[in-house]
């Protein structure tokens, strides 16, 4: 399942425009990108987006709080968003560049599935490196482990650095080799990446036409 | 109430004598051609049937590249330059003297306005070779080294848009460059290429120099694949260039393309409005939008998006469309049944896609092919009506907020013939105009022509200029180039193809 | 008696983007002198290397384009320096893969040198030859200038290792393309070890990226692609020609074909190879109070 990610005021312009579509109407809460607002502000931001129809809502954790060892703070912020939710989907974004080192990345993994989180996102893109592999790799280890130990399937989103339909496949790759072929599914796993449809689209051409492609032939929208 | 409608102006088609039927000029006559076959030529207007024509098959091809030869090798070729120049003004001047017959000859046969048959293509067509003329005893001052030469025999195929103007941008610096030609006019449009052939017999131009094969794409396939050319230039469409380009792969054979467009017309919120207006209407809705390089494409700054819209409107809605021979006419038929259905199909994409369709409230006679000028809101990129090129009266307006963005769009085509600028900013205008990857670009203005400048595409939309000096270049054989072995021999007279 | 000491060989590899990369494919083919003696294994260029090129050459297009004509010249220039510089290498380079005298050589490389100066001089000229003022029968301002074609395929003179290839580079880029040559096939090392005189003489990466192998199947990726707006097949002969222009005209590719008989690389060119990438664009603006 698409879906179209918004900041929370422009959700039901979003709503409107993607009506009967089937495409998802997502929106960046929690004072995106850089998570660093009062948890008022936060549940607001969350509230706001939710009641102009969003069907899932993204949340930033709080780096500052994570890195400094307060767990259980982070813990409760996610709890207290995935309370405000209601019935949207909420993704939690852990902004992997942020976190440091890999074992990191696991921590924040497990700490936003224990607070319900339903998809696990790497980044906000807006901080290099965003995805990568290696970062992937960890939460799909993760994702593996939580279902195993709770039997609740988590769904992961790699988001940002991926241009290329090569990129894609390598993640594919380490989503099957990892959790298995029953990830690969949009429920379970994404991407979040604009640059890379026109370059699938441009494979898919090189592979019809036995010519490489160019940017020319394909919009930019 | 008083009723202040304009009364009917039409321009009289008695200074026109149609003939029921016409030959192929071929060796400074006309003829049957040899298999005798023929097509209609109609009236779009109203679907009369103007003459029949000669369709030339691949013997009649042969018989025109054979008298082509033979004039090259011995009467144009050798002939003094200073007197291939008289020759060329004796045929500006001809046009000039029966400019009136030619605008309305072109009008019938294609469906254009006598406003710009008459003010626009018929002056080109004589300034056009007035232009080229005075080349024809100057090419060694021409920048292509000492000792240019003509190529040899040319094979030309034009459209249908600018029937008469097309045969002139391909005739005039051919001929001036001591070439011969092999014109062959699109089929829809056959008339005024051979009525300019009478002028060229009355100005006494000798037999072969120039000679017209009528008839469809077989027959110009025939000429574009004939081992007796030295050179092709073809004016049509992105698909069939790229057909000849192959169909000339492995050969000698120079070849120069003017083909498809579509044009980004860009607005910036500085912009003069009314201005604008007037240039985003000539950009598209001259000539029906059966223009290569029509600004199909209005990208207009968000921030007056709205105001624009409004006066683009407003002005839509003062055009006048109908009879072409009409001189208050502003809009004329669609050339063809054929293209008529293109556009409507292309119409069709656009509100299947999602665009938004404006029409003014405008009433189509009720015989010939016709298509109300409309604009499209709320396009994207990918829309097939933003992408493809259309060839009609129908304009795609879609939005920018940054001149990063504005140029990002207007590039993001495989086309590259033309582009528009509108902003009262003169930096502006230098920093766009060196990123739009275009042929021709238009600041504060659109669909200006001019004998003396150069024309022609980047990308997709061709190669080889046409008009000023750089349009010798096409038909003049360069400094260390080396030629393909004399073609005299190739082409005698016996006609191969039986 | 101490034992004669081993050289060190050089690896030849490919050059793309500024770096220099091994063939992807992994392959490499033995590039003999002209008595046939091994003088080292080049990289066998594949398909994907090509496309790797062609998206280099366009990344490296628009700042390449901007850069003032000035600029250009100055590097088109500092290349010579660099080439003089390392003239001995070049000669020794030459006379191997060629054969013929170690005179011969020299005179080869000593012309490569100076068509880079020759070059570098036309960079901030071309517009006043090629370019105009028109004079428009009407209130209108109107200039055409040349600008550069964009992503230029070139397959290299067999014949000519190092003039050819200067020949066909230099052209291409003083304009302002960017380029991807093909090395001849037999005689590729002058043209990568050119390159390294290309990547420390400020031509920023990816303006030129070169390619060893096989040039009938570099030529063919190539020719197809629809990145590249341009193709000179100078390098190529026989019946390839008209396969390879059949495949150019997929996107209206600007081709340059092989010359009738063998060109005289030596011979004093003339601006016609570097306007033949070049197109002609036309401003008007009107003129009023």
């Amino acid at each position: 399942m698409a879906a179209v990610c918004v900041y929370a005021d422009l959700v039901a312009v979003a709503v409107q425009a993607l009506a009967g579509s089937g495409v998802h109407v997502a929106s960046v809460a929690t004072a995106f990108p850089s998570g660093r607002a009062s948890l008022r502000t936060k549940l607001a931001d969350v509230a706001e987006a939710v009641s102009a129809g969003a069907d899932e809502v993204d949340m930033v954790i709080d780096r500052g709080a994570f890195l400094s060892g307060r767990y259980a703070a982070v813990l409760q912020e996610v709890r207290a968003v995935k309370a405000a939710c209601g019935d949207a989907r909420r993704q939690v974004r852990l902004e992997a560049g942020e976190l440091a080192t890999l074992d990191n990345v696991r921590r924040a993994s497990w700490l936003a599935m224990v607070g319900g989180a339903d998809f696990i996102k790497t980044s906000t893109g807006k901080v290099n490196p965003a995805s990568t592999p290696a970062t992937v790799l960890v939460m799909l280890e993760a994702v593996r482990d939580f279902a195993g130990a709770t039997g609740v399937d988590v769904g992961v989103k790699a988001a940002g650095g991926i241009r290329t339909a090569k990129d894609a496949v390598r993640y594919l790759v380490l989503v099957r080799e990892t959790v298995g072929q029953a990830w690969l599914h949009p429920d379970r796993f994404r991407f979040g990446a604009s640059s890379l449809l026109n370059d699938l689209l441009m494979q898919r051409s090189k592979q019809r036409t036995g010519a490489y492609a160019g940017p020319d032939y394909f919009t930019l929208d | 109430m008083t009723d202040w409608d304009y009364a009917p102006a039409p321009e009289s088609r008695d200074v026109v004598r149609l003939r029921s039927s016409y030959g192929l000029f071929i060796d400074g006559r006309f003829s049957e051609p040899v298999d005798g076959s023929s097509f209609k030529t109609v009236n779009p207007a109203s679907e009369e049937v103007l003459a029949e024509v000669a369709e030339a098959g691949p013997g009649d091809v042969d018989r025109a590249v054979a008298a082509a030869r033979r004039a090259h090798t011995d009467v144009w070729g050798p002939m003094r330059p200073a007197e291939r120049a008289k020759y060329l003004y004796r045929v500006a001047r001809l046009v000039q003297e029966r400019s009136r017959e030619l605008a309305v000859l072109e009008s019938l046969d294609n469906g254009k306005p006598i406003r710009e048959s008459r003010d626009v293509d018929v002056p080109l067509v004589a300034a056009h070779f007035f232009h080229y003329a005075g080349w024809a005893d100057k090419l060694q001052h021409a920048g292509f080294g000492p000792d240019p030469r003509p190529l040899g025999v040319a094979g030309q195929v034009i459209p249908w848009n600018f029937p008469l103007l097309m045969a002139a941008w391909k005739l005039a610096p051919a001929l001036a460059a001591g070439n011969t030609c092999v014109l062959k006019p699109a089929e829809t449009t056959p008339l005024t290429a051979l009525l300019l052939a009478e002028i060229l017999q009355q100005a006494d131009l000798p037999p072969g120099v120039v000679n017209v094969v009528t008839g469809a794409g077989g027959t110009g396939r025939a000429l574009v694949s004939h081992d007796g050319l030295d050179k092709v230039a073809f004016t049509g469409s992105t698909e069939v260039g790229k057909e000849i380009a192959r169909t000339l792969a492995g050969t000698r054979t120079r070849l120069t393309l003017e083909l498809g467009g579509k044009a980004a017309n860009v607005v910036f919120d500085d912009a003069p409005i009314d201005q604008a207006v007037e240039g985003i209407v000539n950009g598209i809705f001259f000539n029906q939008g059966h223009v290569c390089c029509a600004g199909s494409r209005l990208l207009v700054q968000e921030s007056v998006a709205e105001p624009v819209l409004d006066s683009l409107k407003r002005r839509l809605a003062t055009l006048r469309l109908g009879d072409p021979l009409d001189k208050n006419t502003d809009i004329g038929a669609i050339n063809s049944s054929v293209q008529l259905d293109r556009i409507r199909e292309l119409a069709a994409a656009g509100d299947a896609e999602g665009a938004q369709r404006w029409q003014p409230a405008c009433q189509l006679p009720d015989r010939g092919y016709w298509f109300p000028p409309t604009l499209f809101t709320g396009v994207s990129q990918s829309h097939r009506i933003a992408r493809e090129e259309i060839f009609g009266p129908v304009l795609s307006v879609l939005t920018f907020r940054t001149p990063a963005e504005a140029v990002e769009k207007a590039n993001n085509t495989p086309y590259g013939l033309s582009a528009g600028v509108w902003t009262e900013k003169g930096s502006r205008i230098l920093w766009m105009a060196q990123r739009l990857r275009a042929g021709v670009v238009w600041a504060n203005t659109f669909n200006r022509f001019d004998p003396a400048s150069p024309f022609g595409g980047y990308k997709e939309s061709g190669f080889g200029r046409e008009g000023g000096r750089h349009g010798l270049e096409a038909y003049l054989a360069e400094g260390n180039e080396t030629l393909g072995p004399p073609k005299a021999e190739l082409s005698g007279d016996g006609a191969r193809h039986g | 008696m101490a034992d004669p000491r081993l050289a060190v060989r050089k690896t030849y590899k490919l050059f793309i983007g500024g770096k220099f990369p091994r063939s992807e494919s992994g392959r490499s083919y033995e590039v003999g002198a002209a008595d046939g003696t091994f003088l080292a294994n080049a990289a066998q260029g594949s398909r994907k290397d090509a496309r790797d090129a062609v998206v280099a050459a366009r990344k490296a297009f628009p700042l390449w384009a901007e850069a003032t004509a000035y600029n250009r010249g100055q590097v088109l220039y500092r290349v010579a320096e660099l080439l003089e510089g390392r003239r001995d290498q070049f000669v020794a380079e030459v006379a191997d893969g060629e054969g013929g005298s170690p005179a011969e050589a020299d005179r080869l490389v000593d012309a490569a040198i100076d068509r880079w100066v020759w070059y570098a001089g036309w960079a901030d000229k071309i517009a006043a030859v090629a370019g105009a003022a028109d004079p428009e029968a009407g209130p209108y301002i109107n200039f055409s200038v040349p600008e550069p074609t964009g992503v230029v395929a070139g397959d290299a003179p067999q014949s000519s290792s190092l003039l050819g290839l200067v020949s066909v580079v230099a052209p291409v880029v003083v304009s302002g393309n960017t380029a991807v040559v093909v090395a001849a096939e037999r005689t590729p090392l002058p043209a990568i070890t050119l390159t390294e005189v290309l990547a420390t003489s400020d031509l920023p990466g990816g303006v030129v990226n070169v390619l060893t192998g096989r040039t009938g199947e570099l030529a063919a990726v190539l020719a197809a692609h629809m990145d590249v707006n341009a193709i000179d097949l100078c390098g190529v002969t026989g019946q390839d020609v008209a396969a390879l222009e059949r495949a150019a005209a997929g996107n209206v590719k600007r081709v340059m074909r092989p010359a009738g008989e063998a060109e005289d690389w030596a011979a004093d060119p003339d601006p016609q190879r570097l306007l033949a990438f070049t197109e002609i664009k036309t401003v008007w603006h009107p003129v009023g109070v």
